[in-house]
């Protein structure tokens, strides 16, 4: 392995990583490769129906097909009292439907059989008769006075779900009034879906002896799925434990509980076997979690010569059926008041009112700390509006709004406290890269040539995390995060987290930390994840949080470990507690040059040499409460060329200045902006979760919800500024969601200031070549 | 994708002496078929409908093949079938019969990985590893039939595999330096 010869040098080195050996091997673990005894799979019935009311189910031919177990409908669940379940977001969601479907796809009833295919007859064979009602798939809409009410379950006879509002609205009213010009942009951010490559799925496994629950689960939080299933189908929670094998992907979409998990743990509870149950891809697509579906109006109030006086949000959100967010409890909106990006404003204002559609539940972060995506693409594509209407460049306008160097800590207008950056200097290089005052020439030439060109650059700024507990939980669980650190007498360790990774490299990352804090080689930290009998209590890995909490646990873990380690090291060393140090990875006696021993040596004393009187062994947990969250930030600039025949938009170079901090691993954060990158792109030019009128998912498989191949796929080129955060132990931020965050405004900055000049202000996303071929023919330019 | 002809390559290492192995026949089983995978025998009973991804996984236990879409889309499900990559989830077991099919299983030799999958360790060409299986086979192919290839042909090459984490720059180097690696031998 690529481990540098001092180990205590490993941080910021790209070690290779420790989980890849098995995984280019066939030998990772993912859900559906487990296989238990006596296992039967389920599969859902699924309505064909965005709104309809249930007349009858018929489940004797299903239940008569041989291999067939069971079949379960909502009127099962309700003598259970698990018809519905509680969401994350403080709704309620129908586990299997009752009375009425709500969304297209929304789960009917349950069937398990003996084998996979079984259960597929089985699902074709359940007959549902239904009486279709009026359907509402726009969110403007479904607040009308007349529109049809959808959720009957609830006291509130309106769609409308919550109002949630930040800011000073008088003050932000009064700085617009007196602002030299004030932009006014309509901004939707899509649907879209995360899909991860592997489908959710489950297999509950309810021993009927011990009476004991094993879940085995996609999920990014498995011990939060612990505390709700104890809370939710009222089961002592050490009588059950979760294990999340490896994932094929999260994204957010594996946070949330499916009604497909508890429709299993009723059918194992039921027949006392196991029950597999594996979502398809259309599955996923048309009810899991989305993300975005926000529209947005943003207004920018500001001086002639640029400087920005005032911004006020107001937002619609479409949460379809039910409101299955994944926010911190206090944050309906999740972090969306992050609104105020990168920049110095004054004052500002945002409210976010949230509404019922006939469309698959959710409104969950995708990639993103909590609807943080959705404001950086506000405010960065309204810079870029207020740019185009005052005739500022674009870098410069940033440039004269950014918050400077020098005023961090700094409070944001909306409330956050921001804990370090420099925005300019990650513009700087970014444009030097990328070459941008040339560019500029280029495109002034080319637009005399009537050729299309467009620049577009997004200095964005993330709030990831989350974080400290007077502010932050899920469902009242405080978001900190956990490591148990084991040091064996040989000096090897085992090291458990509370969080879960997907893909972004935790065995490696978390084992440099380790390794780094007790002068140990990567090799020797062997770390584990995802069983709630083992690692201790956590929150999960979504919303950028691993490396700010669980990372920060490590550090912090291992130097408690550490400081009982000295006091073992002063006893072999014969030395005074107060004059031995740890330095350059081994215990020193202060003055005493030659004299030490390293961490391993000490190790082996826990167990067999003891100080007298000292408790023997070598162990620790640590739960890292964050004093605040991180705010990694960078700029990225996009330059595309748009062929006027067709449409389509070519990416022509893409620069990437990110900052997230201390750098744990630079091979793995190039990997994970790579891939942010890419998620954006794809959201900027080719993914929508599109509806009919009648509430049909018009995306429901992969070859109409577009994954960019590697053929689309620009070619990412990436630098770094490094400024760290002053309150993390290692200085490090958090990255796996940055350039999903970021990019989208690059990449539609770009095309729109390829058309400014033809008066375009806006395109919404997808930007597919049929939007950009019609725009191009309404200003009259053809080949 | 431009279609490939190209020579059929031994899809499966040869091992010495194979021995058959025993798979458990489902009751309703229908068709019996005979498959080499990974250079070993098999025969087994299967309903018509069984798709030959879960033919693999379930039935011989080479959970290696993910399945990602169900639709042809993702790759995930990519093995070599008489040396051509196939998707394997939309395609019948009972099609493969007479088969030689090559699993990621059976990339590495004798305790030694494939230059392909320590290329793909040292460039990062993997996250969460669930479309990695997929990308081997359809890069092992793609090497066996242009083992100098342009990076503009590995990204045509490899666009029937979708991957949602790694962006394909690095899956695209490591495939560069397997080629390297391999004509150096």
């Amino acid at each position: 392995m690529a481990t540098p010869e001092q180990p205590h040098v490993v941080l910021g080195h790209p070690v290779r990583r420790k989980e890849d050996i098995r995984f280019i091997q066939g030998r990772g673990r993912y859900l559906d490769d487990l296989v238990l005894p006596r296992m039967a799979y389920m599969a859902l019935v699924r309505s064909p129906y965005a709104h309809a009311r249930i007349r009858s189910i018929r489940t004797d031919a299903a239940k008569a097909i041989p291999g067939v177990l069971a079949v379960i409908t909502g009127e099962d669940l309700e003598e259970l009292g698990l018809a519905w379940m509680p969401t994350l977001a403080g709704d309620k969601q129908m586990v299997l439907a009752v009375g009425k479907v709500l969304f297209q796809y929304q789960e009917v009833a349950a069937v398990v059989a003996e084998t996979r295919e079984t259960a597929m007859d089985g699902v074709h064979a359940v007959e549902v008769d239904y009486e279709p009602l009026p359907v509402v798939v726009d969110p403007f809409k479904a607040l009308e006075p007349d529109a049809p009410i959808l959720r009957e379950d609830r006291e509130q006879k309106t769609n409308h779900i919550w109002h949630w509002e930040v800011g000073d609205r008088e003050a932000t009213e009064e700085a617009l009034r007196r602002s030299d010009v004030v932009i006014r942009e309509h901004i939707k951010f899509q649907r879209v879906h995360p899909a991860p490559l592997e489908p959710c799925g489950c297999i509950a496994d309810f021993d009927r002896v011990t009476g004991r629950l094993t879940l085995y689960v996609t999920s990014q939080a498995p011990h939060a799925y612990r505390t709700l299933l104890a809370l939710v189908a009222k089961l002592p929670e050490h009588m059950i434990r979760v294990i999340s094998p490896d994932i094929g992907g999260g994204f957010g979409n594996k946070v949330a509980v499916y009604p497909g998990y508890v429709c299993a743990i009723v059918a194992s509870i039921m027949l006392g076997r196991p029950v597999k149950w594996v979502e398809t891809r259309t599955e996923n697509l048309t009810s899991t979690s989305f993300a975005r579906d926000y529209h947005m109006t943003v207004e920018l109030g500001a001086t002639r010569d640029g400087k920005v006086t005032a911004l006020r949000v107001k937002t619609l959100a479409d949460h379809g059926a039910f409101d299955a967010s994944a926010n911190p409890s206090r944050f309906p909106a999740g972090l969306f008041s992050i609104c105020t990006g990168s920049y110095d404003f004054p004052v500002a204002f945002a409210e976010v009112d949230a509404a019922y559609t006939n469309k698959a539940p959710g409104g969950i972060s995708y990639r993103c700390s909590f609807r943080v995506t959705e404001a950086s693409y506000l405010i960065e594509r309204a810079m870029d509006i207020l740019a185009d209407e005052l005739g500022i460049d674009p870098a410069e306008l940033r440039r004269r709004n950014f918050i400077p160097p020098e005023k961090f800590p700094y409070r944001s207008a909306l409330g956050w406290t921001y804990d370090s950056g420099n925005y300019v200097a990650a513009l700087d290089r970014a444009l030097q890269l990328i070459g941008y005052e040339e560019l500029r020439r280029e495109q002034e030439e080319r637009r005399r040539r009537g050729e299309l060109m467009g620049i577009g650059i997004s200095s964005y700024t993330e709030i990831v995390g989350a974080g400290p507990s007077h502010t932050f939980d899920i469902a009242g669980l405080k978001m900190f995060d956990s490591c148990e650190l084991r040091v064996h007498p040989t000096g090897k360790i085992l090291a458990r987290f509370g969080t879960r990774h997907q893909g972004q490299g935790h065995e490696t990352t978390y084992a440099q930390i380790v390794a780094h804090e007790l002068g140990v080689s990567v090799e020797d930290v062997l770390v584990e994840e995802g069983d709630t009998d083992t690692a201790p209590y956590g929150l999960g890995t979504y919303a950028s949080r691993s490396t700010p909490t669980a990372g920060a646990a490590a550090a912090m873990c291992a130097r408690r470990i550490r400081e009982k380690a000295r006091k073992i090291a002063a006893h072999l060393l014969e030395a005074a507690e107060e004059d031995v140090v740890w330095e350059e990875g081994r215990f020193v006696v202060r003055g005493v040059p030659g004299k030490s021993v390293t961490f391993p040596q000490v190790a082996f004393a826990a167990y067999t040499n003891p100080p007298p009187g000292m408790e023997p062994g070598l162990e620790a947990v640590y739960y890292y409460d964050p004093p605040n969250l991180t705010f990694p930030f960078g700029t990225y600039v996009c330059v595309v060329d748009i062929d006027k025949g067709t449409g389509q938009v070519k990416v022509r170079r893409f620069v990437g200045v990110d900052d997230c901090g201390t750098v744990i691993n630079p091979m793995i954060v190039e990997g994970q902006i790579h891939g942010g990158l890419t998620e954006g792109f794809a959201i900027a030019f080719m993914q929508e979760i599109a509806y009919d009128e009648n509430g049909n998912c018009l995306s429901s498989n992969f070859t109409e919800y577009l994954i960019p191949t590697a053929v689309e796929t620009p070619r990412w080129e990436l630098d770094r500024t490094v400024t760290p955060s002053p309150h993390h132990p290692l200085g490090a931020k958090g990255v796996g969601e940055s350039a999903n965050v970021g990019s989208p405004a690059a990449f539609v900055n770009a095309v729109v200031d390829a058309l400014s000049h033809l008066g375009v202000r806006h395109i919404d996303m997808p930007i597919t070549p049929w939007k950009i071929w019609r725009i191009l023919r309404e200003h009259g330019i053809t080949e | 994708m431009p279609a490939r002809k190209g020579k059929r390559t031994a899809g499966a290492p040869r091992r010495a002496a194979p021995r058959k192995a025993a798979v458990a026949v489902q009751p309703a089983a229908r068709h019996r078929i005979q498959v080499t995978v990974n250079g070993r025998p098999y025969e087994a009973e299967v309903e018509a409908r069984t798709l030959l991804v879960y033919f693999l996984r379930d039935m011989l236990g080479l959970t290696g093949t993910h399945v990602g879409c169900d639709t042809t889309s993702c790759g995930a499900c990519t093995i070599l079938l008489n040396g051509e990559p196939v998707k394997s989830c939309t395609m019948f077991a009972v099609q493969a019969d007479g088969a030689e099919i090559l699993t990621v299983e059976g990339l590495a030799r004798d305790g030694e990985l494939h230059p392909l999958q320590k290329a793909f360790w040292e460039e990062h060409g993997l996250q969460c590893g669930f479309c990695t299986p997929g990308m081997l086979m359809t890069a092992y192919a793609f090497l066996n039939e242009n083992p100098r290839p342009s990076e503009e042909e590995i990204r045509v090459a490899l666009s029937g595999n979708l991957c949602r984490c790694t962006g394909y720059m690095n899956i695209v180097k490591a495939v560069q330096r397997a080629a390297q690696e391999m004509a150096a031998r």
